[in-house]
């Protein structure tokens, strides 16, 4: 039980994927200017980083070790992530429309998101077992949108900063994902062992 | 020839894949500690690009249009594993600190973006020339972010020492100093972009005041 609060705590804030390792970037700085909007994109890849989780390990341990391919994990764990996402989105249009209203438009997105393949790839390369899988992608999923919502919240007042001409539009966005990260660096002096 | 040299400067500097069109930041950000790194790193992805877009452009008519992106996935993700396999081999110590955005070139946005916008609709060489050409804009802007990083991080460039100690900002080789470091180089870049049109406008200005003159 310690060992997977310690993966928890790790992939939420000493390993945050925005801020320390980088997995991510692309949709945070493109759904980050409203809170509403980075809070769907947050729930989305939650959902789908968790399932990813789980049928990449599967499909590793089950599939690639057997077969001996496991030099094919790039190609296989792509795959799947791109049709699990067509999967799910499918699926919540049929059964469950009041979600699909309002993932739907995150979910095509999320297949080219290098966080869901960074963690499919993460799991196996740290010698996850099934269960620490499926905790480390959900938290470092969480862990993506907490970065997200701190940093709408930061963009909604920017919006009405003087910001010099130069700096407008995206250098702006990374210097503030800049300071953020400095407080999320904060975090490394916590040892969860 | 004349063609190919103007290809090239879209495509690598007034479309620059990085500080321009603004795609790829997580290699942009991760993989730039040192000038070596983001070298490796960019060579890696024009590899991956060069070969990607020359077979998406082979195979362009034989792909139907419903199932495209699909197949383009696949195809990068083979390349990708190539490339991966031949690091292994030849190239183990940048293998290694480059780590997992290997494997991540797949998800990398400009790949997919030239399979989509250039090689599903042009012949086998301009679609070799833009993967050079945009894998040559990418390495560039890696290279240069790459050399200020390590510079002010660790105060040498290629493992060469050229600031004392007493000078070393060790942020800049941590996480914020990726961004920090991105941010105002493409500050930079938006600026020096924002002179060069004044000028251009004030050069047809002057032009224009001066046929007003002969009139």
């Amino acid at each position: 039980m310690a060992e997977i609060l310690v993966i928890m705590l790790a992939a939420i804030l000493t390993e945050n994927f925005i801020f320390i390792k980088f997995m991510g970037i692309c949709p945070f700085l493109g759904v980050s200017d409203k809170i509403d909007k980075s809070l769907g994109m947050g729930f989305a890849v939650i959902f789908v980083m968790t399932l990813s989780s789980a049928v990449t390990w599967v499909v590793y341990h089950f599939m690639l070790v057997p077969l001996g391919l496991e030099y094919l994990q790039t190609i296989a764990f792509i795959l799947v992530i791109a049709s699990l996402v067509q999967f799910i989105e499918m699926f919540l249009k049929k059964n469950v429309p009041a979600l699909y209203s309002s993932l739907g438009i995150f979910l095509p997105l999320i297949t080219t998101n290098c966080a869901v393949l960074g963690a499919a790839l993460l799991n196996i390369s740290n010698g996850y077992s099934f269960i620490e899988s499926v905790v480390f992608g959900f938290s470092a999923a969480v862990g993506f949108t907490l970065a997200v919502l701190i940093f709408a919240g930061i963009r909604e007042k920017l919006k009405y900063a003087d910001v010099p001409e130069s700096f407008k539009g995206t250098p702006i966005a990374l210097i503030t994902a800049g300071l953020i990260a400095m407080v999320f660096s904060g975090f490394s002096g916590i040892s969860f062992t | 020839m004349n063609k190919i040299i103007k290809q090239f400067k879209d495509a690598a500097i007034l479309n620059n894949p990085t500080f321009i069109q603004v795609l790829g930041m997580c290699p942009t950000l991760a993989t730039t500690t040192s000038a070596e790194n983001a070298l490796g790193m960019g060579l890696a992805a024009t590899a991956v690009l060069i070969l990607s877009n020359v077979i998406i452009s082979l195979l362009r008519k034989i792909i139907p249009n419903q199932v495209r992106i699909a197949s383009y996935i696949v195809i990068i993700s083979g390349a990708v594993t190539a490339i991966e396999l031949l690091m292994k081999a030849y190239l183990v110590d940048l293998y290694d600190s480059l780590g997992i955005f290997i494997p991540l070139i797949v998800v990398n946005c400009i790949i997919l973006a030239r399979a989509e916008a250039f090689a599903s609709k042009n012949n086998v060489f301009s679609s070799f020339i833009d993967g050079v050409a945009t894998g040559l804009g990418f390495t560039g802007a890696l290279f240069i972010v790459g050399c200020i990083r390590e510079l002010l991080g660790a105060g040498s460039i290629f493992g060469i020492a050229i600031l004392p100690e007493a000078l070393h900002a060790t942020i800049f080789i941590m996480a914020p100093g990726a961004f920090l470091t991105l941010g105002a180089v493409i500050a930079l870049v938006q600026k020096i972009k924002k002179t060069l049109e004044n000028k251009k406008k004030a050069e047809i200005n002057t032009e224009n005041d001066g046929e007003e003159v002969i009139i």
